[in-house]
């Protein structure tokens, strides 16, 4: 019905269109009247569909009000509250403004429309009237800009002590987030120590070790591979090849220089170990908490509107948001009787091809349950099993092509 | 045109036989080169709407199939008739970047620039016709390589118009990095350079060759308007090179100035200690002011138009030139509300509300200058006159959501949604449009030496300004609800349903917006050559261009240069018969300047 209605929309227009063009053939056959010369009949007509165009302007726009004005949910965060008072206030003033200038615009513009008999004003200037104005505004913006920046500072103030610390960590094109465990040191991380069982790059001496015996065995075996095959190869795949033994060269030099740390008379890299890699991000209502913001690839950007908040991710620079969420998911849900509500954070930084999906789950509940879901969940190194095994690298003899890094290694074993 | 060659010659001696090439090409004449860069700028300007209209249907009526969309975008970027979506945000990106360079400041400046700069100042030419000339063939060059970048294997750039690294550093990261990231840098390299050729050509213009009398205060504004600009754009732009030029050396050499700590195509480059935030800075530091480059020239045509047309003298002349240069100082201490959710210290952020609030002041009073300009004006409802009222109506709403924009807290829960694209469509999109289309319509006689059709102009107008805000202002709930922009569509989210309805809508009006711009073309083109012929003054304008004879020739004024004894805004003055005084008419005894 809708399609049906558009259709016949646009039929109209182009219909429209097409006649429009042939009221210029008209115009000129009447050729006694000139262009610039704009007669009182078309002044009026104008003058006229100023105010038509105003009424049906405002009315449309009191229509948007009443129907999408109500634009979210209440915010779920503590600050979100205070953002949510700023922005009606702003909105009050915007549309009262709003209103008052198109009016005067378009109702002067209406009573002034062109008069044979009438000569403008010769008004240059009213230094009072310039004056107020001046003030007005003036005025109304400190206004804005104290309340604005009270908010501002409340809720971009440093994270409390006792802030619970949740890593959201970004890739083309999914969210992932990390908890500290119950030691509550997040373990050292780097992006050269990522693999695709290891988002993150968690640090811990095993995946070290495992990291550089492979990067070795990759290196020596594409070496190997080289000396046998010289005759048949061409000087441009050798040097592809010696390419990427200086990257691999370069990947194990990088990883050579990480240090450990100490944090809390914790090792960083024993730390890891008991974090919990999860793809929810599942929060205990009424606790501060503080999203630190971290990306692998290229920026995205958290957005999460109900929280009414948003942090970009950055690769190389971690961002923060603290904020502290006062409604369970559940709580919501009954508020607006929708049994599938949930909180969802959204990627607000085009990121590439599926940007428009890259999305996580938020869930706020009880401490209780919170605690509970946290305990259920795997640690990063599963505490039975330490040792991760071996991956096999895709052997060169089999393929024409240059062996993997052993990042991609690991990627295709998985 | 030989009898105005033939009367003067001062210092005029390089046009004596015009070649065709000479004259229609690489013309060094003002008045040619600003036809050039309109013609072009429309012509640009059409391919970017159809790009907008072909993305507007993939909005409006997610996956359905359109065989036009197929039948222009081939299998590759539409199989079966949907768009796919490194497609969509490629015709998103190029339709921004059309817009904004190509349209709004290469087309908007430089066809007024040229046009209005010599003949409102009483000049013969610009200061220098060879440099001039140059700018437009850089001009046209980059437009020519932005377009080519639509039609590159790996689709044209994707990242937005802001192109943000390390997304449009990274080929692995999207296909639109590739190539087209490439010629969409190159081509802007060149735009750069066109566009400080002729800033630096305006401003030694307008300070060393007005006419003997036209002192500054005199200037009307457009050419104010004009000069802040040229003055914006040279100091902004350069940035913008050095901001280009670093992400082509990161993109080819291996530089880090915008990478650190990437994973990329399963691999950990070997990169670290740049920041991608050091190109926002950079990129905003170009392109705030640029914001105000394609806005000031539209806001000086309008206020000559409304003048000329409220047979009215400006009102305030001396605070909208002090607005103007407020808003042209400002305008280089606000780019950070560009990076409000980047990470930036809360704290520079503060300071970056504080100025960029205060801009409103001073674009309060041109709004309020230009209705009390308006008020018991006599009002001619000429098709550049309805350009100009509407212009002042975009103004003002689009400037008023600035002000949510603007406020941090209010920012984090708006930015990069729908909100931000309904305002700066408003202020862009409509006004600095609006604008242009007012100008094309008041000085076609100028440039044409005939008159565009006055009735479809209405048309036009009326279409416009429905469909505009019949496209943008719903945008501003569609926002508001969390619907982020840049994005193909909105399926996935449950939430974002109950706006989703406004979509077709909007789209609706985009398409017969669109289809409206064909009056536009039509009227423009047909008139070229069949419109009616113009007199030598159409509006009864007190500016100098109206002196020349109605199609003047290489050198502007035939024999001696006007000499100006008054501003150019004496409408209705009780103390004269006319309702217009020219630049040129002598003070009566006792008549006092203004
Ligand atoms: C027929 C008229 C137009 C329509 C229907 C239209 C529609 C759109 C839409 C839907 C977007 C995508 C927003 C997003 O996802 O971020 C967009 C982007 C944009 N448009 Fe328009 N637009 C029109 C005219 C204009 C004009 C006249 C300008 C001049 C300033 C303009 C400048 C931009 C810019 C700068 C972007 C941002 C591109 C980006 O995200 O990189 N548009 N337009
Ligand atoms: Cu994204
Ligand atoms: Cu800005």
């Amino acid at each position: 019905m809708l399609n049906l209605l558009i259709i016949l929309v646009l039929v109209l227009a182009v219909i429209a269109v097409f006649q429009l063009t042939r009221v210029y053939e008209y115009s000129r056959s009447i050729r006694n009247t000139r262009e610039e010369e704009i007669s009182h009949a078309d002044n009026k007509l104008n003058a006229w569909l100023m105010l038509v165009w105003m009424v049906a302007f405002f009315i449309g726009t009191i229509v948007l009000y009443v129907k999408y004005g109500n634009y979210l949910p209440p915010p779920a965060s503590e600050h979100g509250v205070n953002v949510d008072n700023l922005m009606a206030f702003n909105i009050w003033i915007i549309t009262i403004a709003f209103f008052l200038m198109n009016g005067a615009l378009f109702i002067i513009t209406y009573k002034f429309y062109y008069r044979k008999d009438r000569k403008a004003r010769f008004h240059l200037h009213d230094n009072r009237l310039e004056m107020l104005w001046t003030m007005i505004p003036g005025v109304l913006m400190a206004v804005i800009i104290i309340y604005g920046l009270i908010t501002w500072g409340k809720m971009t103030g440093p994270a409390s002590a006792d802030a619970l610390k949740i890593e959201v960590y970004s890739k083309q094109f999914d969210w992932t987030a990390r908890y500290s465990g119950k030691d509550g040191v997040f373990g050292a991380a780097n992006f050269n120590m990522i693999t695709s069982d290891n988002i993150f790059g968690i640090i811990t001496p095993d995946r070290m070790k495992v990291m550089l015996d492979s990067i070795d065995g990759d290196i020596s075996e594409t070496e190997a591979y080289i000396e046998r095959e010289k005759a048949l190869l061409s000087d441009e795949k050798i040097e592809v090849l010696e390419d990427q033994i200086y990257r691999m060269k370069r990947h194990k030099q990088r990883l050579m220089d990480l240090d450990e740390d100490q944090l809390n008379g914790i090792s960083t890299w024993t730390a890891g170990a008991d974090d919990v890699i999860a793809k929810e991000l599942h929060l205990p209502v009424g606790q501060e908490v503080e999203l630190i913001f971290t990306s692998r690839d290229v920026l995205h950007s958290a957005y999460l509107p109900h929280f009414r908040a948003q942090m970009n991710t950055v690769p190389g620079v971690p961002t923060r948001f603290k904020m502290k969420p006062t409604i369970t998911t559940e709580e919501m849900r009954q508020e607006l009787k929708d049994p599938a509500f949930d909180y969802i954070l959204l990627c607000n930084k085009v990121c590439g091809a599926t940007h428009y999906n890259m999305k996580m789950k938020v869930i706020v509940e009880s401490p209780e349950a919170y605690a509970k879901w946290l305990e259920s969940q795997k640690l990063f190194v599963p505490v039975e099993a330490p040792a991760a095994e071996v991956p096999a690298t895709a052997s060169p003899d089999t393929t024409a092509s240059a062996p993997a890094s052993p990042a991609t290694a690991m990627v295709v074993n998985r | 045109m030989a009898h105005a060659h033939d009367t003067h010659h001062d210092g005029h001696a390089h046009h004596h036989k015009e070649s065709w090439i000479s004259k229609y090409v690489f013309s060094q004449d003002h008045k040619m080169i600003s036809k050039q860069f309109l013609v072009t700028a429309i012509f640009m300007g059409v391919i970017a709407v159809t790009l907008s209209v072909l993305f507007r249907l993939q909005l409006g009526w997610n996956g359905q199939s359109f065989g036009i969309l197929n039948a222009l975008l081939g299998d590759r970027w539409a199989p079966n008739g949907v768009l796919s979506s490194n497609a969509y945000l490629a015709l998103v990106t190029i339709h921004g970047t059309i817009m904004v360079f190509f349209v709004l400041t290469g087309g908007l400046s430089g066809t007024f620039a040229n046009l209005l700069i010599p003949l409102q100042i009483g000049a013969r030419d610009m200061a220098s016709g060879f440099l001039n000339m140059l700018s437009y063939w850089f001009f046209f060059t980059s437009s020519v390589i932005m377009v080519a970048s639509l039609f590159v294997e790996t689709g044209a750039a994707s990242g937005g118009w802001t192109i943000y690294p390390p997304l449009s550093a990274l080929p692995d990261a999207m296909p639109g990095s590739g190539l087209g990231m490439t010629l969409w840098l190159i081509s802007m390299v060149i735009f750069v350079a066109s566009s400080l050729l002729a800033g630096l050509n305006y401003i030694v213009t307008i300070i060393n060759l007005r006419t003997k009398g036209m002192k500054m205060t005199r200037l009307p504004l457009t050419v104010w308007a004009l000069f802040v600009t040229a003055i914006l754009g040279v100091l902004s732009f350069p940035v913008l090179v050095s901001c280009v030029v670093l992400l082509l050396m990161d993109r080819g050499f291996g530089t880090a100035f915008y990478l650190s700590d990437i994973y990329i195509g399963g691999q950990p480059l070997d990169v670290t200690g740049g920041s991608p935030l050091l190109f926002q800075h950079l990129f905003w530091f170009l392109g705030h002011p640029e914001v105000y480059i394609v806005l000031l020239p539209a806001l000086g045509i309008s206020s000559e138009i409304i003048s000329t047309n409220a047979r009215k003298p400006i009102f305030g002349y001396k605070a909208m030139v002090g607005s103007i240069l407020a808003i042209g100082f400002l305008s280089f201490i606000v780019w950070g509300h560009h990076m409000y959710v980047t990470g930036m210290n809360p704290f520079l952020g503060s300071v970056f509300v504080f100025t960029t609030l205060l801009i409103a002041i001073p674009s309060a009073v041109k709004a309020f200058n230009y209705i009390t300009t308006l008020y018991q004006g006599n009002i001619r409802m000429t098709p550049g006159m309805l350009f100009s009222i509407g212009l002042v109506s975009t103004f003002v709403t689009g400037g008023l959501t600035g002000i949510i924009l603007a406020d941090s807290a209010l920012d984090v829960n708006v930015h990069d949604t729908y909100f931000v694209v309904a305002h700066f469509h408003i202020v862009m999109g409509m006004s600095a449009i609006f604008g242009m289309l007012a100008g094309v319509y008041h000085w076609f006689p100028k440039m044409y030496g005939r008159m565009m059709n006055t009735k479809l102009g209405f048309a036009h107008f009326w279409l416009t300004l429905v469909c505009g805000f019949g496209v943008f202002f719903p945008m501003h709930f569609v926002g508001m609800a969390g619907s982020p922009r840049r994005y193909y569509a909105y399926t996935e989210f449950p939430f974002l349903q109950w706006v989703e309805d406004l979509q077709p809508i909007i789209s609706t009006f985009a398409i017969v917006g669109g289809l409206a711009q064909l009056l536009f073309l039509f009227n423009f083109f047909h008139s070229i050559w069949f419109g009616q012929k113009a007199p030598a003054n159409p509006w009864g304008s007190n500016t100098l261009e109206w002196t020349t004879p109605v199609k003047p020739g290489h050198g502007n004024w035939p024999g001696a240069l006007p000499e100006v004894h008054r501003w150019a805004y004496d409408y209705s003055n009780p103390e004269h018969e006319e309702d217009f005084v020219p630049q040129t008419v002598p003070l009566k005894a006792g008549e006092h300047a203004h």
